[in-house]
């Protein structure tokens, strides 16, 4: 099994899900994380007092699937997500050792 | 009959709308309190009582208060003749309040509507404050039942008995401002003793929140609470300096007195703060705010500033000790109604019986003052009488909600949160991330409502 895991636009979100779902997914995670990369954060005044916010709000999606799955998953994310602007994201995957399923035990694949 | 004044009129119905913005500022108030999960239950606890009651009050709520009492006469062998005991307004006196639309219908200087405005939105608060002691657990059905029974069984005889004078609305009023002479400016006995015993009665029949005692259940938003006991204490100088029904003298009196009982009750709860727990709060600035103000507002006619300062002072200090029995005594009064509602109602309504100045607008010496023991017996009698029927008349109305419709949410949505159960809605959304999807048939997204979805344009 793999780990899909997307670092992606906030706004692209919605528009990375209904890919997904199109192509079959039935779930997902996401958390909303900060970071950069080339995109360089924004300054923030308030009362004249100019603070630089380094820290640019993305969203961390996650999805896991069965080894055979994940190239093609990785397109689908990839092609949704992206707007040609600096800062649409990077998508990685990772080998996952083992999922289990918490409601009824049932492990690897069946637990995906 | 009085000649209508102007100046009278205006300052009541402003003070009536001062009055009314004390159950928003309420729902701050409270609604800040409780964590992020109830918090828009809790504000419309406050906010379904504006709809409930008001309602209520038009249609015949007013004339259970305020219509001629039904009761008794007692002392016909007396030599200043009988006395008569009202216990309930004739509901039908004013029912729907169109006769009082005349330009003859007045209460005292007032239009008789301008003082149906101004009770109204005390009958309002009134049934709000009882909210905070079944916070994030009670079902909004059962909560908007209670509104309506309490408020008719509860409330409207009650604010009978204590606001209403012989002559003033009908020839007979009610028994406690009568015959009793027990005073009672603004609603010490008849709203915070009142709903502060209501409150007690139904932290008991609902039960502890789930989690109570062992569980921190901390303040989600301080920012909110303070802002509500702003709006509070704005607002109260409607309702206590309102309380005299005319711009003059009284009204100044008890405006300042408003001021100086409530400055003094959040600097007493702050000082107890300091010296028993190292720091004071903010929380403790609001709550010592809140309690001052119920302190004084059944005396906020009868004593001096000095003496409004004394109240307020014992008022915020006890109140900061009363708000920990909840957890000796194991009563999960959420948000404390009866540690300041109950405990400040009495504070001050016992307090005119030591503090009563003779050169006050009431003209009544306390113990203090030379006038005995008297005033403080009829204080006493005034405050146990409505605790007693209060505690007892909620407990069985709470009793006859939970064997009918019932009052507990499920454990499962009380832990994940009863906004959500109760309202389909989410108190905040502060997150940058478009997390819904607008046109959905399923609950989870899937790829027969992305057909939809694009047909209908929703969503993006």
């Amino acid at each position: 099994m793999k780990l899909v895991t997307a670092i992606i636009q906030p706004e692209s979100l919605e528009t990375v899900q209904k890919a997904l779902v199109r192509h079959g997914v039935g779930g997902m995670t996401i958390s909303e994380v900060s970071g950069y990369g080339r995109q360089r954060g924004h300054v923030e005044v308030y009362r004249g007092e100019e603070y630089t916010i380094d820290f640019i709000t993305k969203v961390r999606l996650e999805v896991l699937v069965d080894d055979e799955d994940a190239e093609a998953l990785t397109g689908v994310i990839v092609q949704a997500a992206r707007t040609g602007q600096v800062g649409d994201g990077k998508v990685w995957i990772i080998p996952v050792d083992t999922v289990v399923r918490v409601r009824t035990g049932e492990s690897d694949s069946a637990a995906i | 009959m009085l000649e209508i004044s102007a100046g009278d009129t205006a300052w009541v119905l402003t003070s009536a709308a001062l009055v009314l913005l004390m159950t928003p500022g309420l729902a701050f108030f409270y609604g800040g309190m409780v964590r992020a999960k109830g918090v828009l239950n809790m504000m419309m606890m406050s906010f379904i009582s504006m709809g409930t009651i008001g309602v209520l009050w038009v249609l015949f709520g007013y004339s259970m208060a305020f219509g001629n009492s039904f009761g008794f006469e007692v002392g016909a062998s007396r030599p200043d003749g009988p006395t008569y005991i009202g216990l309930l307004g004739n509901p039908f006196d004013f029912a729907g309040l169109a006769s009082l639309m005349s330009p003859d219908a007045a209460a005292g200087t007032l239009p008789a509507l301008a003082f149906v405005a101004f009770q109204a939105c005390f009958a309002i608060i009134a049934v709000a404050l009882v909210s905070g002691a079944i916070a994030d657990r009670a079902s909004f059905g059962g909560w908007t039942l209670f509104t309506v029974l309490w408020g008719v069984l509860v409330y409207f005889p009650v604010a009978g008995w204590v606001f209403s004078f012989d002559g003033f609305t009908g020839e007979h009023g009610g028994w406690i401002a009568n015959w009793l002479g027990a005073l009672d400016f603004a609603g010490g006995t008849a709203i915070h003793i009142n709903a502060g015993i209501s409150a007690l009665a139904l932290a008991l029949v609902l039960g502890p929140r789930i989690g109570f005692g062992t569980k921190p259940m901390r303040p989600h938003n301080m920012t909110l609470v303070m802002l509500g006991a702003g709006l509070l204490w704005f607002g109260w100088f409607g309702f206590n300096a309102g309380s005299a029904l005319s711009a003059g003298t009284t009204a100044a009196v008890a405006w300042i007195n408003t001021l100086a009982a409530t400055a003094a009750a959040m600097l007493g709860w702050l000082i107890v703060e300091k010296l028993r727990d190292g720091h004071p709060t903010s929380l403790g600035a609001a709550s010592g705010v809140v309690a001052g103000l119920v302190g004084i507002t059944p005396a906020a006619g009868s004593v001096s500033p000095v003496g409004a300062i004394v109240i307020g002072a014992v008022a915020g200090i006890l109140c900061a000790y009363a708000v920990g029995l909840k957890y000796k005594l194991g009563y999960d009064d959420s948000l404390d109604v009866v540690g300041v509602h109950f405990v400040g109602g009495m504070v001050g309504t016992l307090l005119i019986g030591f503090l009563a100045d003779p050169a006050s607008p009431a003209g009544v010496a306390g113990l203090f003052y030379g006038g005995g023991l008297d005033q403080l017996w009829r204080q006493a009698v005034g405050a146990i009488a409505v605790a007693a029927y209060a505690f007892v008349a909620s407990y069985l109305i709470a009793l006859l909600i939970k064997k009918t419709i019932g009052w507990r949410i499920s454990p499962a949505d009380e832990l994940s949160g009863i906004d959500l159960a109760e309202h389909s809605e989410a108190g905040y959304d502060l997150s940058p991330v478009y997390y819904t999807n607008k046109v959905q048939r399923t609950l989870v997204l899937s790829v027969d409502d992305l057909v939809e979805a694009e047909k209908t344009g929703a969503s993006k």
